[in-house]
């Protein structure tokens, strides 16, 4: 970190100070469009609890940056490789049927743990890369390039285009696959479109959080947003408005501190999910809780 | 066909019965209007049906007329293919033989006329939508486009349209007070009534339903058979139902469907669901047991789906040890005695007798 990096009594000059580091203004691009997209796309995966897919999808990443990084090209496209494939191999091996998503965690932890013993191949391999490891894992924002923006930029936006053409059929079969189903909705499709999906989104989020971090970004925002709402449009919003302030907090905290990013991104995010929690549970205490005890009563 | 002969005496009783459902349609017209602007077509016919899955034959020789306004159950021991009965209507399954027509067409081209609940689902307590967005889900869940109901893809006028449309889905099941809380905080009556509203969504004319009742407790199970009843009769949607216990919707029915191995019987419950009929479709002694409130308890046979114990405790018990087993039949008589009370004894149980139910049962509905 730069010595005059640390805050002064004027956050306004702090800020000014901030954004004209041209690296801090470009992490803040990048921020913002991975912040977006990881709400959208990780509302539906808090829906359909896919957490854990969500979470080998991510891990994929830190094997494809290394490999990248081995190789010799740009980590993007490790990240995206591997995370689509990653997706891709659990879309395929995945057996359709009853429960279909819900019942491929035996295969998801298969790729899970294939995928980090490359990982840690890769770093193997290539000796003296062990500084960057801690990058690939727990997040970076620094050295992010205007052409990196743009490829965040273009994916997440063919990405957030996909999700809004599918978004309703998605929510259907998410929510209620059987008569989804008989109205003819291709969930299966879906699903293993949803996968791939999430797994650019995953190539996204990893390289700001860090492939252990995705979640920050991915479940945290979204889990936050149904925790307080359960009407779909308010919390899809506020899933995004909680990604926003968790990423530009989190850049801004760990440009005037030591810490890493990652570590930030996850603090304000996990501080967002337990003020959440106890907003559900005075809500439920005000609200429900004369029903319920009046229930109770007339029922036992 | 072995099982002609139960399926031909009730082929003879409804030829009887012809002359008197014909005046009661009279009747009914008076006060409902039946198929309006609809072609003047049965909503479900089934000739001489069968179904085979796997070579094997699950049941035959079906003769089903449903019209507009019917509430039919689908009756039948476990394993005898009750839900591919379901499939075969959908369209999802063809019939290995005879003719097949729902709404006059072949089935699954019907589409949005048709209103599905499938065999029981409930919602994990930590799924955070509420029930009418799931009720919203069953008018346009299936388009593509934005993913959020209720949000401005359409003008306002349409928008407002379909929002109608849910609320009044939903203010037919009574389900107002909850529509808006997260679905899985609902208790499963809630969500069944939810669920009801989801397939009531679109206006079908045809509900199917995959026993709807199972899994609720006895409360629940009255008041939502009340409330199918009701809306067969005021929406003038005719509804299949799948039944494994026939006591709770005995009062409401039309006509059962008694399904068995290889064979099948139908007509007005009176007529399937006695001793002489049951004997024959299976082949083997059945009895039917009348308790003194007016549930009906089958012993014997290869199995007893119309009592609503639990289902797998059921198919432990042989046909002829039930037979002399008291504590089996008294036992049901007594847990249902509490609710049952409005199920007329011994008083013919086809649409008339039910005009005359007492309001209590529909005041459980209003809860």
């Amino acid at each position: 970190m730069p010595a005059d990096s640390g805050l002064s009594w004027n956050l306004l000059s702090d800020i000014d100070q901030m954004w004209k580091l041209d690296s801090m203004v470009n992490a803040y691009r990048a921020g913002t469009i991975v912040a977006v997209l990881a709400a959208v796309v990780g509302w539906f995966v808090v829906l359909r609890r896919q957490t854990f897919v969500a979470h080998t999808v991510s891990l994929a990443g830190f094997p494809g940056a290394a490999a990248a990084v081995f190789l010799g090209v740009s980590a993007s496209w490790g990240y995206f490789g591997f995370c689509i494939g990653a997706a891709a191999v659990i879309a395929a091996l995945a057996r359709s049927g009853k429960g279909g998503m819900a019942e491929e965690s035996a295969l998801t932890g298969i790729v899970q743990s294939f995928t980090l013993a490359c990982g840690m191949l890769f770093v193997a391999l290539y000796k003296g890369f062990l500084n960057g490891v801690n990058s690939l894992l727990f997040g970076s924002f620094l050295g992010v390039t205007p052409g990196d923006i743009a490829v965040l930029a273009v994916v997440a936006v063919v990405v957030l285009l996909a999700m809004a053409l599918i978004g309703r059929p998605l929510l259907f079969a998410s929510v209620d696959p059987a008569v989804a189903d008989a109205r003819g909705v291709p969930s299966r499709t879906l699903s293993l479109l949803f996968l791939v999906l999430l797994g650019a989104t995953a190539a996204e989020v990893s390289q700001i959080t860090g492939s252990l971090l995705v979640f920050a970004l991915l479940v945290m925002p979204a889990a936050t947003a149904q925790r307080i709402t359960a009407r779909p449009g308010r919390s899809l919003v506020l899933s995004v408005v909680f990604a926003l302030a968790v990423t530009w907090f989190g850049l801004g905290a760990a440009y005037f501190s030591p810490y890493p990013i990652g570590f930030w991104i996850t603090t304000f995010a996990f501080g967002c999910y337990l003020l959440a929690n106890l907003y559900g549970f005075a809500a439920r205490w005000r609200g429900a809780g004369r029903r319920q005890v009046a229930e109770a009563l007339g029922v036992s | 066909m072995e099982t002609m002969t139960a399926v031909d005496a009730v082929d003879a009783v409804n030829a009887v019965n012809t002359d008197s459902e014909a005046a009661a349609a009279l009747l009914d017209g008076a006060s409902r209007v039946c198929n309006a602007g609809n072609e003047p077509v049965a909503v479900v016919e089934l000739r001489g049906a069968s179904a085979s899955v796997a070579g094997r034959t699950l049941w035959g020789g079906v003769d089903l007329t449903v019209e507009c306004g019917e509430f039919v159950a689908v009756l039948g021991p476990n394993g005898v293919g009750k839900s591919t009965l379901v499939k075969v209507l959908l369209g999802v399954l063809p019939a290995a033989t005879g003719e097949v027509r729902v709404l006059g067409h072949r089935p699954g081209t019907a589409g949005a006329q048709i209103g599905y609940l499938p065999q029981r689902r409930s919602f994990d307590a930590s799924l955070r939508i509420r029930g009418i967005d799931v009720v919203r889900l069953g008018l346009d869940g299936d388009r593509w486009g934005i993913p959020l109901p209720g949000t401005g893809r359409f003008g306002g006028a349409k928008r407002r349209e379909a929002e109608a449309r849910v609320r009044e889905a939903i203010e037919l099941v009574g389900a107002s007070a909850y529509a808006h809380r997260a679905i899985g905080e609902c208790s499963g009556g809630e969500q069944q009534r939810l669920l009801i509203a989801q397939a009531l969504v679109r206006k079908p004319r045809l509900l199917v339903l995959d026993e709807p009742l199972d899994s609720l407790d006895l409360p629940n199970q009255a008041s939502v058979a009340a409330l199918i009843g009701r809306i067969s009769r005021s929406e003038d949607v005719a509804v299949v139902m799948v039944a494994h216990d026939v006591n709770p919707i005995l009062p409401y029915l039309d006509r059962v469907v008694y399904l068995a191995d290889g064979g099948a019987a139908s007509g007005t419950p009176e007529e399937v669901i006695t001793t002489e009929t049951l004997s024959k479709l299976f082949r083997t002694p059945v009895e039917v047991l009348r308790a003194s409130d007016g549930r009906l308890v089958v012993v014997g046979g290869p199995e007893a789906p119309v009592m609503h114990s639990d289902r797998h405790a059921g198919a432990l018990v042989g046909g002829d040890r039930r037979a002399t087993d008291g504590r089996v039949t008294d036992g049901r008589a007594a847990d249902g005695r509490a609710m049952d009370r409005r199920v007329a004894d011994g008083r013919a149980m086809d649409r008339r007798a039910t005009d005359r139910r007492p309001a209590g049962s529909e005041a459980d509905d209003a809860r």
